[in-house]
């Protein structure tokens, strides 16, 4: 039996095409990738991402024991603030990538892949027990609590107007990657993240299980004007691709170490220690086997998960595509590669294996797409 | 939508018999279960094809999907216009949208071929 949303019921009158994704059941369209694609690019989107799992990790060691479990310094953390980051195993090897939202001194909410939850779960627990047994009976709860938010994210260059139309929250004083608390519509306390996997400016709503409905419908209806479009799992990976966000199961995995899937930026070396830290540094002084790259198909065809990258009229490979599309916005076959490190400078010239034909590629840079109005990207 | 006059296959084609020749495309379903067509691969002209083995691919966003020939036989045209433009695919899958032209050597094959009926409840069945 899959899991469904508090959002199903708009789903099925929205006409969603509901398929199954890691256990839920989700719309992966309504209208179709394309035009959702590029009615989030151009005005604003709305899609239900109520899957996504939500832990909170609280207590006077809270801090202290996410600088253990995450690669990125949560240290820098300010209450109010968000932070992407990711868990490696011992190995060095991503368990998962996910974002810190800081809501106190002690409390702290952890957002991870709706299918990594738990997996993800279980590894911290397990750091928790080990944390516990070098500090013995300590202040800190790490409890799951996906069951009691849904999350709609409301995405595109409306989607401030749209929402502050619902909300007494200031919106503008909310910063890229900084949230707020407070309440949507008459009495829905949210919080509200200005996050988001689509490169547009945009938000992030968690939201109390059962209030997902009545909020999904008034942004509905506030954003009729601009002509709001429910979004489905379809255009979400079109639109994180074309901004070579990384997706879990895709880019990162777990025979993937961070420097070679490029999260050297969230990998800070420099705290004393944190799970995996000795097996990375390992991997640093080795050079990374191994670099993820944006393509771009220089002839007709669509690069896929799997397919596998050569030098021109060379037998052995030197990579493999982890994600690719036809690009919505740029109407271009792209892709993100784990290329050999000795081949992944940007403008080589590479083939890809299309069902047995060689289509010529190159490496290219990436974001593949910036939106227009935004200077620079977090 | 499924068109009166044409022969089905389980795998989603339809071919529109005209004397030995026949032309072949996807159905309305089918371009409906891929959601917007992005590519098309088609053989070439003159190449050799036998019944129920692929021919060609479609992909939409998501997904790949092969061709099916719905008879045996060789390839005297192919629709570059959906080559240059798969959209047309999804707007007009039994017009402009076409895919191949085949001359047939088993013409019998025909037979095995859904009717438009048949074609209906296969479609209805998977709903």
């Amino acid at each position: 039996m899959l899991k469904r949303t508090a959002l199903h019921e708009e789903h099925l009158s929205l006409k969603g095409r509901l398929i199954d994704f890691g256990g839920w059941e989700l719309p992966v369209q309504y209208s179709g990738v394309i035009p959702e694609h590029l009615a989030c690019r151009s005005s604003v989107g709305i899609f239900d991402v109520s899957h996504m799992g939500e832990f909170f990790v609280e207590g006077n060691f809270a801090k202290r024991f996410l600088n253990i479990l995450t690669l990125n310094d949560v240290s820098k953390l300010d209450i109010g603030q968000a932070q992407y980051s990711a868990i490696c195993n011992e190995r060095g090897y991503l368990v998962d990538d996910l974002v810190i939202y800081r809501r106190g001194v002690d409390r702290f909410m952890v957002v991870v892949n709706a299918s990594n939850t738990a997996k993800d779960f279980r590894h911290i627990k397990s750091v928790q027990e080990s944390f516990e047994s070098k500090f013995g009976s300590i202040d800190l709860w790490v409890t799951d609590e996906s069951a009691r938010f849904s999350q709609i994210a409301l995405q595109g260059r409306n989607a401030e107007t749209i929402l502050q139309s619902i909300t007494e929250i200031p919106l503008k004083k909310i910063k890229t990657y900084w949230f707020s608390e407070g309440i949507l519509l008459d009495k829905i306390q949210t919080v509200v993240a200005r996050t988001g996997y689509t490169g547009e400016d945009g938000f992030e709503l968690y939201i109390p299980w059962l209030d997902a409905p009545r909020v999904w419908r008034a942004l509905l209806a506030a954003g009729e004007k601009f002509g709001i479009t429910p979004c489905g799992l379809g255009a979400r990976d079109t639109l994180r691709l074309e901004m070579s966000y990384p997706l879990y199961g895709h880019e990162l995995n777990e025979s993937t170490g961070p420097l070679e899937a490029g999260l050297g930026w969230i990998t800070k070396l420099y705290k004393e220690d944190f799970v995996g830290k000795s097996a990375i540094l390992k991997m640093k002084e080795c050079g990374p086997r191994r670099k993820l790259v944006g393509i771009k198909l220089l002839d007709r065809g669509i690069p896929r998960q799997g397919y596998k990258l050569y030098l021109p009229s060379q037998n052995e490979s030197v990579g493999e595509i982890s994600s690719g599309t036809q690009s919505p916005s740029l109407s271009q076959a792209i892709g993100i590669a784990h290329v050999h490190s000795m081949h992944a400078g940007v403008g080589k010239k590479l083939e890809i294996d299309i069902r047995g034909k060689r289509i010529p590629a190159v490496i290219c840079e990436t974001p593949f797409y910036r939106p227009p109005y935004q200077s620079k990207l977090k | 939508m499924i068109l009166e006059n044409l022969k089905y296959t389980k795998d989603h084609e339809w071919a529109n018999v005209e004397g030995k020749n026949a032309i072949v495309g996807i159905t309305h379903h089918a371009q409906e279960a891929l959601g917007d067509v992005v590519f098309v691969e088609l053989p070439q002209v003159g190449s050799k094809l036998e019944a129920h083995k692929t021919f060609g691919v479609v992909e939409s966003i998501k997904a790949v999907s092969d061709l099916f020939s719905p008879v045996s036989g060789t390839v005297l045209e192919i629709n570059s216009a959906a080559v240059n433009d798969p959209a047309v695919v999804n707007t007009d899958p039994y017009g402009s949208g076409w895919m191949i032209k085949i001359e047939m050597s088993n013409p019998s094959e025909l037979d095995s071929l859904l009717s438009a009926a048949d074609y209906k409840k296969l479609v209805e069945a998977t709903r």
